[in-house]
């Protein structure tokens, strides 16, 4: 039943492809050529670990916490293909379940932060004097604060898990969207098109979101996904320290810091290879990014 | 009957600075009846455009103002919040110099074209959909239905200030404000967009106030003409083309090229400010003689 399931989906979505390449023949070539080669390289690096990350459950070779003690701490074998760490857990297998923390944590940071951030620079835009001024006010304050104290805080008050370090390290990324995008929606709410849409008897909150948001998407998506590359490392630093996900639960954080331990009984495959996933997953990201970016500005 | 339509009464606008004063309306006075089209002409910086901004309330937040605007009878300076918005979405239309600079690039005429029906009047999307391709037909555009799913950077500029007056006839005004609409137009498309204005104006019988710098298109499609200068209306009437008696009217009328006449130099308009201020004056001693004298 799931197999005709996929087999469906994948002929739906076999149809959608057809149905947009006839309508439009140029998408593809026109996302490669937004996204450039290098972008392009990044998408596909970065689509390896979403999808190894996603399909965890179905592909890893072996139970991310399953201990094969006879194993623990060995090299590349063919029955551990990046080998076992201190415990004899497969480190191909925790790479990968880590992998969905590792991107699923930030994503929701830099969602709430972004959902968040785009509100209030939308607030201020469009009502400017003082309610711009307090809320630019709070923005520089927040920026004063490195987001990983935020973190830091939330976990002192809480007591380390997931949910408490995303909703703190959120905070610390309101400003840097709320800035960008408080000065691109400025910018909309001069333009003639706003005043005639106000003239026509649209209210405030409705020309924010149906005539000025659309206007500055395109920069709201590009600093969302510039600011996921910091929010990984942020996180995975949390994890680092062990105040984010606990163990046992696989994090590519905390297996760089597992694998600091190893590495001191010979075994540097763990922390070398968690450290290499989370710097590959954090330059595909800000490439995309740059080139999301650069978009973004030349379109204006 | 009742009052008319659009009353300007007595109208100041200043901008005051922390260094100097700006007066910039002094005391503009006009009416308009239902179905009227009044012709606002003058040169660059005479006011045209802040009286029509003025009717709108929407003068700069720096903007002093004094006198009154009446719409149907009720004060426009005076409206609350609400009263405001519903005035501007349903009782006067504006329709801007350039077309482009006012419709949002990122939706589709169609949205643009219906968001106010929808809204305002409660009318269901497909019912609103339909109204929007018969009014585009009757402004003049082909192939409305497809129009419809169009960006406004695929249409002209020509096209695109159709579908801009469509968009003000659709919510039913009873006022359609129009400043220089064919001014950021080249010259055929000038004139077909203003034959269908006047065309739709008169068939639903609108107040129009036309603002221009083109005396002969005000002449041919208003009933009454209105020249202004320094922030004053100097001389208004349906006489004003044909038989003007302010001096700045004249000197304006005189300074038209001919185009069966070569001149070197185009005519240079002498009236300034001292003599305007002169001619103020006398009027106001001719008024005066004229008030004694009946006593």
């Amino acid at each position: 039943m799931t197999a005709s399931g996929t087999a469906a989906a994948a002929d739906t979505t076999a149809i959608a492809l057809r149905r947009a390449a006839a309508q439009d023949p140029g998408r593809l070539t026109l996302l490669s050529r937004k996204l450039g080669v290098s972008g392009l390289i990044a998408s596909a690096v970065l689509a390896v670990f979403v999808l190894s990350a996603a399909l965890a459950p179905w592909i890893a070779p072996y139970d991310p916490d399953f201990p094969d003690l006879l194993s623990a701490l060995s090299g590349p074998t063919s029955q551990h293909l990046l080998g076992a760490d201190a415990l004899g857990r497969d480190l191909l297998s925790r790479l990968m379940y880590g992998a969905r923390i590792t991107l699923l944590g930030p994503t929701l940071v830099i969602l709430i932060a972004t959902v968040v951030g785009t509100l209030l620079a939308l607030v201020a835009a469009w009502n400017r004097g003082r309610v711009d001024t307090v809320i630019s006010w709070v923005l520089d304050v927040l920026f004063a604060v490195p987001g990983i104290v935020f973190a830091l805080i939330a976990v002192a008050i809480f007591g380390p898990n997931l949910p408490t370090v995303v909703v703190g390290l959120s905070i610390g990324y309101i400003p840097y969207v709320a800035r960008v995008v408080r000065g691109a929606a400025l910018r909309e709410r001069g333009m003639p098109y706003v005043q005639a849409a106000w003239l026509q008897g649209q209210s405030g909150i409705g020309i924010s979101l149906k005539q000025i948001l659309p206007n500055v998407q395109p920069i709201v998506v590009a600093q969302a996904v510039s600011s996921l590359g910091f929010a990984v490392i942020d996180l995975a630093a949390v994890s680092f320290l062990g105040l984010g996900v606990q163990p046992p639960t696989a994090d590519l954080g905390l297996m760089v810091k597992s694998g600091f331990d190893s590495m001191l009984r010979g075994q540097a495959l763990e922390a070398v290879a968690a450290g290499l996933a989370i710097v590959l997953v954090v330059w595909s990201i800000t490439v995309i990014g740059d080139r999301l970016a650069s978009n973004a500005r030349s379109i204006r | 009957m009742s009052a008319p339509l659009l009353e300007i009464e007595d109208l100041h606008a200043s901008l005051v600075t922390r260094y100097r004063r700006l007066d910039l309306l002094n005391g503009v006075s006009l009416t308009l009846d239902r179905g009227e089209a009044l012709g606002l002409v003058g040169e660059s910086g005479s006011g045209k455009s802040l009286t029509t901004r003025a009717v709108m309330r929407m003068l700069a937040k720096g903007f002093q103002t004094s006198g009154d605007i009446r719409f149907e009878g009720t004060s426009v300076l005076g409206m609350n919040r609400e009263q405001l918005r519903r005035y501007r979405a349903k009782d006067v239309g504006i329709i801007f110099q350039d077309p482009r600079a006012h419709v949002n690039p990122v939706h589709t005429v169609g949205d643009f074209l219906t968001e106010a029906l929808v809204r305002e009047h409660g009318v269901k999307l497909d019912e609103a959909e339909r109204r929007a391709v018969q009014l585009l037909d009757e402004v003049g555009v082909r192939h409305a239905e497809r129009r419809l799913r169009q960006y406004p950077h695929e249409l002209s500029g020509g096209l695109l200030q159709r579908v801009m007056i469509a968009s003000v006839l659709l919510v039913e005004p009873k006022l359609i404000l129009a400043d220089e609409p064919t001014t950021a137009l080249d010259v055929t498309a000038q004139s077909d967009v203003m034959a269908i204005l006047d065309e739709q104006r008169k068939a639903r019988g609108l107040s129009l106030l036309f603002i221009t710098h083109d005396l002969e298109l005000a002449n041919a499609c208003c009933d009454r003409l209105a020249v202004m200068y320094a922030g004053e209306i100097v001389e208004q009437g349906a006489h004003v083309y044909d038989a003007p008696t302010h001096p700045y009217t004249k000197e304006l009328l005189g300074a038209r090229p001919s185009i069966d006449e070569r001149l070197d130099r185009l005519p240079v308009l002498e009236y300034n400010l001292e003599l305007h201020n002169e001619w103020k004056a006398r009027e106001l001693q001719e008024r005066e003689l004229k008030g004694r004298a009946r006593a």
